[in-house]
């Protein structure tokens, strides 16, 4: 755990960076701190580890003030991975992921045993390890950060904007690949980035600062959707909030409608029998949906290039958001839910999710404390899921 | 060019001479450049000073400085130490700035992860940011190498012997083969100065070849 407690920077030029910032990262969570540049975040970030020292207040690790510690010991023991990775281009791969490691005294064997463990383990190949930093795409050296990290087993990890300098779709990957890991490894993580996508999909909680250095709110990624404290808060956030927090909502077991379905090669006849109002499921011989045809409009049979795509498919009990989506998505109105291995259950229309999101509770709104909603120690915890 | 084959174990100690005079200093400035050029990076209030400094020694004439050398240091004139502390002065002035680019040249975050990762000071400067200044550090080398090979012939005015005697036996005897032969063996030492520093440095940065075949 890490806990700031009103801690402040004032930089010499005067510059107020943090202030007065009090906040809990709870063990083996993610907390994000998020905000406009200017809010301290980074600052914030950097006081843990001692890079930046703090001129108020203090910062406790596991309730350890380590103000008095070696500073190159302390660091050793905590994670850190930056924006653009910052690799030693002049080492490989598995020197990068050894640094630490090497440097508490491992011998070189167990070094590089461990970093060869790594690789495989951020999804790299066992054959990069012998390669240069400048031999790696952005993505690759990102991961290649996130070993090196993560070498001697830290329970605290510091990420500066780690996935921002790479594009969007690399990014998506690595973010899920990062909670998958961390579903295994449970570190106590401050992440920091601008942005609010990124802080409500990792965040386990997530604080807005605004510029200045002072916290706006904290709270769980689907209190924060639900409750923004002030107008910052909710400009920050962003739209589409409402359809965003069913993100956090997992769906019932909706009572699904049975849908005739069509193979691949099925002749227009064929295809108008299945049909229901106009549109009949193309699935392959598994039953994973393929996409949906108007058998009105096709004279030959079925081929790939015939199918509307534009439908999404959603997995049973899968957030709201995804069950909701690929019926409003679907050109027939009728969104396909699918089995853990992608086979078609049935289908479910979007009046039937929107009766179903308009039973669930909203998270509840907690009590204002003296200090403001969502700053003190009380209304830290996580706020409890609405019953399903 | 008979007068060759007649004084080639002459040509050759001279050489040997020669290289002696412009190498060991090489590595002495070297070594000397290599803290102050820290001092230059590591605090910028220092680096005006200490680049303007040490580059206003490399003004002063090789002559004036080979000559005032033994006034100052109470040497004998045909001390070859003399040059090599002349020399000496020359490649850290050239070096300095050198250095202190080299370490500028490191870039910001991996200086900050090296610092993250737990490295101190010393540490950090040995391990990662003195590899990282190879390629600029042996640039300035490099350069450093070619002048000094230039700058010690000067010496022979004073008559401290090396290839530049040669230059002077000639004028004095109207004589070109022994000149166009220290131009020879001038720019040969030269160029095996500088084959050796980019051998080193390709040995030193097996990473830059890395980078350098992937884009």
């Amino acid at each position: 755990m890490i806990r700031f407690d009103a801690v402040s920077k004032r930089f010499p030029d005067g510059t107020l960076a943090v202030d007065e910032l009090t906040f809990e990262a709870p063990t083996g969570q993610i907390t994000v701190l998020v905000g406009p540049s200017g809010c301290g975040k980074t600052t914030s970030l950097r006081m843990i580890n001692r890079m930046i020292q703090p001129t108020g207040g203090r910062i406790w690790i596991d309730d350890q003030d380590p103000a008095g510690m070696d500073e190159a010991q302390l660091r050793r023991g905590i994670g850190y991975v930056i924006q653009h990775a910052g690799l030693f281009p002049h080492r490989t791969v598995a020197a990068n992921i050894a640094t630490v490691p090497r440097l508490i005294g491992w011998d070189k064997r167990k070094a590089e045993a461990r970093a060869l463990e790594l690789i495989e383990m951020v999804g790299l190949p066992a054959s990069f390890a012998k390669r240069y930093p400048a031999q790696l795409s952005g993505g690759q050296q990102q991961r290649v950060g996130v070993a090196r990290a993560l070498a001697a087993d830290p329970p605290v990890m510091l990420m500066d904007e780690p996935f921002s300098a790479v594009d969007p779709i690399v990014r998506e990957q690595l973010q899920d690949e990062f909670l998958r890991l961390q579903e295994d490894l449970g570190k106590t993580i401050v992440f920091v980035t601008h942005d609010i996508e990124e802080a409500i999909k990792l965040g386990d909680q997530v604080a807005v600062l605004r510029v200045g250095g002072r916290l706006a709110q904290l709270a769980d990624p689907a209190y924060l959707l639900a409750h923004p404290v002030d107008d910052f808060v909710a400009d920050f956030v962003g739209r589409d909030r409402g359809y965003r927090a069913l993100s956090f909502q997992p769906s019932p077991r909706f009572s699904l409608a049975r849908e005739q379905t069509v193979r691949l090669g099925a002749s227009p006849g064929e295809a108008a029998a299945a049909a229901r109002n106009g549109w009949v499921l193309v699935t392959d011989a598994d039953q994973h949906p393929l996409g949906w045809i108007e058998p009105a409009r096709i004279t030959d049979s079925i081929l790939p290039e015939m199918l509307h795509r534009g439908g999404t498919v959603a997995k049973e009990g899968g957030p709201l958001r995804n069950t909701l989506d690929a019926a409003l998505s679907s050109p027939s109105r009728r969104g396909v839910i699918v089995d853990e291995h992608g086979a078609m259950l049935g289908t479910v229309r979007a009046p039937e999710v929107l009766a179903e999101i308009e039973d669930r509770a909203r998270p509840e709104l907690q009590p204002e404390s003296p200090q403001g909603g969502g700053m003190t120690g009380e209304s830290l915890q996580p706020v409890e899921e609405a019953p399903a | 060019m008979t007068w060759l084959g007649d004084h080639l174990t002459d040509v050759l100690s001279l050489t040997g001479q020669h290289a002696y005079l412009a190498g060991v200093p090489l590595v002495l400035g070297l070594l000397i450049a290599l803290p102050l050029g820290w001092l230059a990076s590591r605090y910028r209030v220092l680096y005006p000073f200490l680049i303007i400094g040490t580059g206003l020694l490399y003004t002063i004439p090789s002559l004036a400085l080979f000559i005032m050398l033994p006034l100052l240091l109470g040497n004998g004139v045909l001390n070859p130490i003399n040059v090599l502390i002349a020399m000496t002065i020359y490649t850290v002035a050239l070096l300095v700035r050198t250095v202190a680019d080299g370490l500028g040249s490191v870039p910001d975050d991996v200086n900050q992860s090296a610092t993250a990762m737990g490295y101190k000071r010393v540490r950090r400067l040995t391990s990662v940011e003195l590899p990282l200044a190879v390629p600029v550090i042996s640039a300035g080398l490099r350069v450093a190498a070619v002048s000094n090979v230039s700058i010690v012939s000067v010496a022979a005015l004073i008559g401290v012997s090396q290839l530049g005697s040669l230059f002077t036996d000639g004028f004095q005897r109207a004589f070109l083969d022994p000149i166009v032969v220290g131009i020879v063996a001038c720019v040969s030492l030269a160029l095996l100065f500088d084959v050796v520093i980019l051998g080193a440095t390709r040995l030193m940065t097996p990473w830059q070849r890395a980078a350098e075949a992937s884009t």
